[in-house]
């Protein structure tokens, strides 16, 4: 009928009056709707934003690259007894795995042996003692000088790759490049910076120094070997399930596991990243609809509350309206709209001061850039719309069943 | 075919109230026709059933007993749905507190009754205009109620319950809360709308405004006692009226 759209349009200007009439009120009405749509979206702008740059950096390493490392089980710890890689295993899988390519060993070095001095300026980092394939397989591009290669490792050249952050840490001046910096007191010479990376869960991901492996293994002091990590390339994706078969298989005779003994290590595709990555972001997601559902509730009922005040308020206005030939389905439309009126406002200032506070936090902690996604502003207006349908509706109904004569009469 | 038309019939309406445990009745036995163009005042002293039966007209409430029929329909039957249509095209009432919407400005109450038929903005803004200007306000056409005079307040309500053109005019007590002079000025604005043919039937407590009108019926205790033409006996009757309340 084009009479309820005339209606319609009549009962939301006449909605917008009567809020705009008690302006203090109706925000304090929506204030649950609006901290709902608020913490929703402030959670999803920043786990989306979160979300986009993990995914990228995946996109970025790679699904065709393998890691593994050492894996202590629980009962093995307690009993002091560590797992460990070691470089000998990278040489078996180099030899006996076919179809991969730029296996890397990785071995990290924190605390007391990761003190950098450059000129009095001294500072700790993490150092990450790797070979010249590393480059390839992460993806690591010098912004300046170059990356060490084969022959650096095989000669233990004192050579080192700086991340940007450590130029500004140790307050290297001039150009980086051919200058000298000291190492766990050794001192070593910059060959290179790598690309500038940002913030990731307010960690400074260009805060590390690289090492050609040999050249760390020395500086460590042989006295036991390091525990690594390996990263290798698969060449061919279909392969991936039948080559990590093959580095169990590899790995499990080269620590003479035997048969009932589990794995004392872990083989991790970035698929599987990607997955318990995955899999925290849909628990996020699931806490997400407890804030909804509570919200709804909160909001909800302080919006049936004032309706049910402003129904009371209203009453002779309704008789009013009844003598003048207001069905009940006028009446009820006009308290419904009201509060889908108000519920959809205060949906629009919480997703305001949700992307707000979204990208407060997102910018103070040196997380990705907050996004709402389109989804998510659907869902808070769906969310504001439903909770102004639901809980107008006992308001709406009791506006529309008052009888004229006693509503003309009400004081 | 009559030569006047009937645009009210009543028979044997009553209207009966229970209040703790006890029973009367505020209108019992009422017969009246009303025509066209009829000029009729209600009078009777205070709690005789005027409201009452003003409200039973306005369709605002039901009859307990007896029939109605509003230009031939019989209007107790009808639902809640079609009672407020007849409210809205075939009646128009006026208050004696004006009863007007707080916010709306005197442009958006009188357009108000045209919203519920459902006509289009442009047409309801041409009616309302024509009727504020009728009643000689257009020059106040978006002041809200508090803006207003007292006697302005009651020409707005007069223009909204025209604007509709409806088959009848009910007006309980219009002049109530209103000083003598400003009383005049609405009591003009009646005559002139019988003149142009309206049908009205104002409740009134004041003998010169039961004077001014062709028809006087008079209530005492929930039954019709008197239904006369405009005489001397009317005034006198109004006047005992008048000194009671
Ligand atoms: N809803 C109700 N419940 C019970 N009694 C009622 C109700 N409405 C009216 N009455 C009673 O019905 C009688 C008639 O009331 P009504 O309002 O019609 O009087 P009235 O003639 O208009 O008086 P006034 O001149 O003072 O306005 C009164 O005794 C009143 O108390
Ligand atoms: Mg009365």
């Amino acid at each position: 009928m084009a009479n309820l759209g005339f209606k319609i349009i009549e009962a939301t200007r006449s909605a917008s009056q009567s809020i705009a009439a008690h302006g203090f009120r109706s925000f304090l009405t929506t204030l649950g709707v609006i901290i709902g749509v608020a913490s929703v979206i402030g959670v999803v702008s920043v786990v989306q934003g979160f979300s986009a740059s993990i995914t990228q950096e995946f996109d970025g390493m790679g699904t065709n690259v393998i890691n593994i490392e050492s894996y202590t089980p629980r009962k093995a710890s307690l009993q002091g007894l560590y797992a460990s890689l070691g470089y000998d295993d990278l040489i078996e899988i180099k030899h006996r795995v076919k179809g991969i390519s730029n296996v890397t060993p990785t071995v990290t070095i924190w605390g007391s042996n990761a003190v950098i001095s450059y000129r009095g300026e001294s500072t700790d980092t993490m150092v990450i003692g790797t070979a010249s394939t590393y480059q390839k397989l992460y993806a690591v591009y010098p912004d300046a000088g170059r990356f060490f290669n084969l022959s650096d490792d095989k000669s233990r050249r004192r050579v080192a790759v700086l991340g940007p952050s450590i130029i500004t840490k140790v307050n290297i001046k001039g150009d980086p490049i051919g200058q000298y910096i000291s190492i766990s007191g050794e001192w070593f010479k910059i060959i290179g910076i790598a690309e500038k990376r940002g913030k990731l869960f307010g960690f400074d991901q260009d805060d590390f120094i690289l090492l050609p492996y040999s050249t760390t293994r020395a500086l460590l002091g042989g006295a036991e070997e390091p525990d690594i990590s390996i990263g290798l390339q698969v060449d061919d994706m279909q392969m991936i399930e039948q080559i990590k078969q093959q580095l169990k298989n590899v790995l499990r005779r080269n620590h003479n596991l035997g048969k009932d003994a589990a794995d004392d290590f872990k083989i991790a595709t970035a698929d599987q990243m990607l997955e318990t990555f995955n899999q925290i972001i849909g628990s996020t997601t699931l806490v997400l609809a407890g804030i909804v559902g509570i919200s709804v509730l909160v909001g909800g009922i302080g919006i049936m509350n004032i309706m049910l005040v402003s129904v009371t308020e209203r009453t002779r206005e309704i008789g009013i309206q009844k003598a003048l030939g207001a069905t009940r389905f006028d009446i009820l439309l006009q308290f419904l709209i009201e509060a889908v009126f108000l519920c959809l406002l205060g949906g629009l200032i919480g997703l305001v001061l949700g992307f707000g506070a979204g990208s407060l936090i997102s910018s103070a902690t040196g997380l990705p850039e907050a996004t709402v996604p389109l989804w998510a502003v659907f869902l808070a207006f769906g969310f504001s719309a439903g909770t102004g349908l639901i809980f107008g509706i006992v308001p709406a109904f009791k506006a529309a069943n008052l009888d004229p004569i006693d509503a003309l009469r009400y004081e | 075919m009559s030569p006047v038309e009937t645009v009210i019939q009543l028979r044997s309406i009553a209207k009966h109230y229970t209040m703790g445990g006890e029973g009367f009745y505020a209108l019992q036995g009422i017969d009246l026709d009303i025509y066209l163009n009829d000029y009729m005042a209600v009078v009777g002293s205070s709690g005789s059933g005027k409201s009452t039966l003003m409200n039973l007209l306005g369709c605002l409430d039901y009859p307990t007993d007896g029939q109605y029929h509003l230009k031939g329909m019989a209007v107790a039957s009808l639902d809640e749905n079609r009672l407020a249509g007849i409210r809205n095209r075939e009646i128009g009432f006026i208050f004696q507190n004006f009863n007007l919407l707080p916010r709306a400005s005197a442009l958006q109450n009188v357009m108000q009754p045209l919203i519920y038929r459902g006509s289009p903005l442009a047409e309801r803004k041409r009616r309302a205009e024509d009727a504020l200007a009728m009643v000689g306000l257009q020059d106040r056409m978006h002041h809200v109620p508090n803006q207003l005079s007292g006697g302005q307040r009651q020409r707005v309500a007069i223009a909204r319950a025209l604007v509709t053109q409806p088959a009848i005019l009910l007006a309980d007590e219009p002049t109530g809360n209103l000083d003598s002079s400003t009383t005049v000025e609405i009591m003009a604005l009646f005559d002139q709308l019988h003149e142009d043919g309206q049908t009205l039937i104002i409740v009134t407590h004041e003998p010169d405004i039961a004077y001014r009108c062709r028809r006087v019926i008079t209530l005492k205790d929930g039954r019709l006692i008197s239904d006369v033409a405009n005489s001397a006996t009317v005034i006198s009757q109004a006047k005992g009226v008048g000194a009671h309340g």
